[in-house]
């Protein structure tokens, strides 16, 4: 007890891996934003192909979070809620995507997609198109996100009080009328910031897209295009201009979902 | 508090007779743990309370009732009719938590309305019915705020009328008192009293605090480890437990296994006189530690058993002292207020005369 004072070695170990890793997340990035002389981001910005590819994959990763939402949220509720035999196993195939190397994605989906497949076979006359398209992208980007929204959103259930559904359905409330008045008011913040994981996650995939599609160009193609044809120097400011983007969008999300002070 | 409308019954009440809830060996299996084979009958407009400790599966009873809870077997019925697999929302039954379960989201009055839309009963009637309510339980100066900033008391009530507004056939009530500070806990126990008294609907209230059931209840059932071990009026269990468990249960320290012999029980070789011979198949003796009386001088046997012990401990319990006396093999527990402690000017080890009134011996 003398001396009360003393810190624990702890805490400097603490503060050491702590600003290591701020530095070495932090230090290239702000590099790279700053290496990028002004009249360099403002020619790249004037490019069309630059804007269209970053639009592509603003629109591409929106999508994916669209369909992650629509496909994912009922079975987010589920996991959440209901204890089943194979649930574990369900979870882990929720998580495959996140383990699988992204080129690997690509090549599993393009499999299914082409002429020697049955399913690849019917798609085409129905007319959907995976190789080379939009479609194809947004496919190889809901696989790759879907695993984050399903387990934000499944976390946003879980908070809610089980107890709350009860007493609506007590109340003469259906299931479904029970989802739209209470779980989804109360999720929808889990649901917004599961979509935003989920774009996130999208829009920095490059290694499945570029088996699927390498045209129409997403801007991380574009940007290894870019490298691998002139180098550093010309493929530094479209990644900034993708960066900047982001996160203005990222943010403006992230602030719409935040309690406000009143509810906190 | 103001009186409501004068005629609650008249408007929404027939008389009804026969059993409101009826349960017939409901049985649930669960992961560690089993409901067994309950077995329930309450009256309509009863004050049913379903008491037992921590973990013996009231609340697994209640929301089995509710609809909320998965039965692996047995039957349900309510109001003559077998809800077993119906959904909650077509049972009719309202329910009230121990943590309220207010919608977070919502206002006191959006809380309080929530149910409304589903009813069949006439809107001007259901309306009338819940300002009632609202008034009754002094809610109207809170109805526009945020459910967030409200007192325990005030959720309490919230939830209450909440339940109430949609006019269930049975209001369950799952431990309403235990979350609250001990003075909303008399406020909200005598709201419970008054409004059963005139809203005149089932409450099936689980609790594990025996105060709560003999202030409130009118029949009781004891659910020990998933099985019920006696149900009857609350002054019957109280005065009459069946088992061992509950003579614990209902506060009884002194329950010994004993052997009878016409109007005698012996316990460990201890002979007590009974006031009339117990009936047949009673193995166990129970006394209150209250009824048991500490002497320094023999006093006369009159309808007393008096014998010689000595004091082995005594504990300090804070409002009250707590005295083990020991005779022969036999260990009694007794209570005794600070003051008489001093006055009767008792340690350990000291000699006493311990007595018992014959009536105040119970059998079972």
């Amino acid at each position: 007890m003398k001396d009360k004072k003393r810190i624990d070695p702890f805490f400097w170990i603490a503060i050491f891996s702590t600003v290591t890793v701020v530095i070495f997340i932090l230090f290239p990035l702000i590099e790279m934003v700053v290496q990028p002389s002004f009249q360099d981001l403002k020619e790249t910005i004037q490019d069309p192909d630059v804007v269209r590819s970053i639009w592509l994959s603003i629109y591409t990763a929106g999508m994916a979070g669209l369909i992650s939402f629509i496909i994912g949220t009922p079975f987010a509720y589920l996991l959440a809620r209901k204890e089943f035999p194979g649930k574990k196993l369900v979870e882990s195939i929720v998580d495959l995507p996140i383990m699988i190397p992204h080129p690997v994605v690509g090549i599993a989906i393009l499999g299914l997609a082409g002429k020697n497949h049955w399913l690849g076979q019917i798609m085409q006359q129905v007319g959907i198109h995976i190789m080379g398209t939009v479609t194809g992208i947004v496919t190889v980007l809901t696989f790759v996100g879907l695993p984050f929204y399903i387990n934000t959103v499944k976390t946003g259930f879980e908070a809610i009080p089980v107890r709350l559904e009860n007493v609506s359905r007590s109340l003469g409330a259906s299931l479904t009328k029970t989802f739209f008045r209470v779980t989804f008011p109360l999720a929808w913040r889990a649901m917004l910031v599961g979509i935003i994981m989920c774009c996130a996650r999208a829009i920095s995939e490059f290694g499945a897209v570029v088996i699927v599609a390498y045209h129409p160009m997403i801007a991380p193609v574009m940007i290894y295009e870019r490298f691998t044809a002139y180098g550093l120097k010309y493929s530094q400011p479209v990644a900034v201009w993708l960066i900047v983007v982001c996160l203005m969008l990222f943010l403006l999300l992230r602030i719409f979902s935040l309690p406000k002070e009143k509810e906190a | 508090m103001p009186h409501v409308v004068s005629s609650f019954e008249d408007l929404f009440f027939t008389k009804r007779e026969g059993s409101m809830i009826k349960i017939e060996s409901l049985r649930i299996e669960l992961p560690g743990f089993v409901l067994k084979d309950v077995e329930l009958s309450i009256q309509d407009g009863e004050f049913f309370t379903l008491l037992g400790p921590t973990g013996a599966g009231k609340t697994l009873v209640l929301e089995s009732i509710a609809g909320v809870a998965p039965i692996t077997s047995g039957r349900i019925w309510v109001k003559g009719r077998d809800i077993t697999h119906l959904p909650p929302e077509q049972r009719g039954i309202g329910i009230v938590y121990q943590d309220y379960a207010l919608f977070p989201h919502l206002s006191v009055l959006e809380n309080i309305t929530y149910g409304l839309r589903y009813q069949k009963a006439d809107p001007q009637a259901s309306k009338k019915w819940v300002r009632a309510l609202i008034e009754q339980l002094g809610l109207e100066p809170l109805v526009r705020r945020s459910v967030r900033y409200l007192s325990g008391g005030e959720k309490q009530r919230v939830s209450l009328v909440r339940a109430l507004a949609v006019n269930p056939s049975v209001l369950l009530l799952d431990e309403p008192l235990s979350a609250l500070d001990p003075n909303f806990r008399e406020d909200i126990r005598d709201v419970l009293k008054k409004l059963h008294q005139e809203v005149k609907i089932t409450f099936l209230m689980v609790t594990h605090d025996f105060a709560d059931t003999l202030f409130l209840g009118q029949r009781t059932a004891i659910l020990n480890r998933g099985k019920i071990e006696q149900v009857g009026s609350v002054s019957d269990v109280f005065e009459r437990p069946a088992t061992p468990f509950v003579a614990e249960f209902v506060g009884m320290k002194n329950v010994f296994p004993a052997s009878f012999e016409g109007t005698k029980a012996i316990v460990d070789g201890l002979e007590l006189r009974l006031e009339m011979p117990p009936g047949d198949r009673k193995s166990y003796v129970a006394i209150r530690s209250e009824d048991i009386i500490i002497s320094k001088d023999r006093i006369s046997e009159n309808g007393m058993n008096v014998v010689q012990g000595k004091i082995a401990d005594i504990i300090d319990r804070g409002l009250f002292h707590e005295v083990t006396l020991k005779t022969g093999k036999v260990a009694f527990k007794s209570m005794l207020s600070k003051r008489d402690l001093f006055s009767l000017n008792l340690s350990e080890k000291k000699d006493v005369y311990i007595a018992i009134r014959s009536s105040n011996i119970h059998t079972f």
